[in-house]
């Protein structure tokens, strides 16, 4: 039986609100992250660009998995309006960013999802869904895949393991075979097929308080557990580290994993993760429109700083394009091992 | 109540080399080429240390090949088998001992 509860905000749990959340990590008894940076020669973190457009659309989803970094669930009401969508269209058409990523919560679930898949594709930009599969077997998402194989969306789908008792364990009793029946929806459409110009990508998150392992191994392992048990295809697996912040944060406090799991972290850190974590390249854009450098400041509440807009009514590429990075101790999150980004692992 | 064995000691490990710098070097490198991946792999290799280290009984070594396990894609029930195997062979080893008392016996007796 998965131990999955209502998001912290329902619970009315502290941890909701992301100033406790800093506060312990700010307490760990780990180096701050801007020290190693110091130390490595790597501070101050810039971007180097923007290539990606991240958009989270909000934090409503169907879901409520014990890791979840967003706090999402069905209980939350915060959604991006038409407006704000309206905002980062007219933002990327005033750019050439090449890829919009779409995530949430359930994305799907936003009435403006699909909008925004058209209009960002007819701007010829590549749309990545990142999808947690069960949301494709809800009856208000019947045309769901259909809509996003017309589109060419490439779907970047949540499967922690190939066997239910994980899978489960993280995301709720029954995910897994949902799951499995969402996959095989998306293969007889094409996606992940050989051939295919239709990309089914897989996202690996390590079922509690440890790193993931090599991502080769791992997606071999998946390719082979998924066609011999299932007869499913997909392109490529992504291993994520799963970040110390919300409800992971909440896992990690409530086990006695916490200061253990930062040292994990700590002392995986690698330079060469660091140059290549995704805050570098991605601006991500929140559900009311404010900028963050990545998705996890996002659910920390700590927006882009050091003088360039905070808002998508204000979007700047100039200012944006070389902005110095947001950091603090959950950072490690990224940099430890091979390192962490929305594309899996940064180093080989 | 104190104890011979501190968690945290673990991470201290490193310390042997103040004893002697060169032979501690020498382990590690060796330590660390015998876990790379060759004609095994570095999961099927941290299930042997798993197995290895339910057999020395040596609490440092189920904790960090545990966790190792755990990073290198392993789920509980093979890391449960692993632990199996050592008991089979450990319990194994004292029960084929027995012919040595049987041959005793048999020796002894009329």
């Amino acid at each position: 039986m998965a131990l999955t509860q209502p998001s912290l905000l329902a619970r009315g749990n502290p941890l909701a609100d992301s100033s406790a959340q800093r506060r312990i990590l700010n307490t760990s008894r780990c180096k701050p992250f801007e020290d190693r940076l110091l130390e490595s020669g790597l501070a101050p973190l810039a971007a180097t660009g923007i290539t990606v457009f991240q958009i989270n659309v909000g934090k409503l989803c169907n879901q409520t998995c014990r890791h979840c970094h967003v706090d999402a669930g069905p209980d939350r009401k915060e959604i991006m309006d038409r407006e704000t969508a309206e905002l980062c269209i007219r933002a990327l058409a005033a750019t050439d960013i090449p890829t919009v990523d779409i995530t949430g919560g359930a994305s799907e679930l936003n009435p403006n999802f699909r909008w925004l898949v058209e209009r960002a594709c007819a701007l010829g930009r590549h749309v990545m869904d990142r999808c947690n599969l069960s949301v494709l077997l809800l009856p208000s998402q019947a045309d769901l895949a259909e809509f996003l194989a017309a589109h060419r969306v490439e779907v970047v789908a949540s499967l922690p393991y190939f066997r239910a008792a994980q899978t489960d364990a993280q995301r709720g009793d029954g995910v897994y075979e949902k799951s499995i029946r969402a996959l095989q929806q998306l293969n007889a459409l094409g996606y992940g097929r050989e051939g295919s110009e239709l990309v089914l990508n897989l996202v690996h998150n390590p079922v509690g308080a440890f790193l993931p392992p090599k991502q080769d191994a791992i997606e071999a392992q998946f390719r082979r557990e998924l066609m011999l048990q299932h007869g499913i295809q997909f392109n490529y697996l992504y291993t994520i580290t799963n970040m110390p912040i919300s409800r992971f944060l909440e896992f990690l406090v409530d086990t006695g994993n916490f200061e253990r799991y930062m040292e994990r972290l700590v002392n995986a850190f690698n330079p060469a993760a660091t140059s290549g974590v995704m805050c570098r390249y991605t601006l991500s854009v929140g559900w009311d429109g404010t900028l963050y450098d990545c998705d996890f400041n996002q659910m920390l509440d700590l927006p882009v700083a050091n003088g360039v807009p905070r808002h998508i009514r204000d979007f700047d590429p100039a200012k944006l394009h070389h902005r110095r990075i947001v950091t603090a101790n959950h950072c490690y999150g990224c940099t430890a091992g091979a390192g962490s980004s929305c594309g899996g692992a940064v180093t080989p | 109540m104190d104890t011979y064995y501190h968690s945290h000691d673990l991470g201290r490990f490193a310390e042997m080399g103040k004893g002697n710098k060169d032979l501690w070097e020498k382990f590690s490198s060796y330590y660390g080429a015998v876990f790379t991946a060759g004609a095994l792999t570095e999961r099927e290799k941290s299930l042997i240390a798993l197995a290895v280290a339910h057999a020395v009984q040596c609490p440092y070594c189920i904790d960090a090949y545990s966790q190792t396990c755990l990073e290198k894609g392993s789920t509980v029930e093979e890391m449960t088998e692993a632990v199996h195997v050592t008991c089979a062979i450990r319990g194994g080893a004292s029960l084929v001992h027995g012919v040595q008392m049987r041959n005793v016996v048999e020796k002894m007796s009329m």
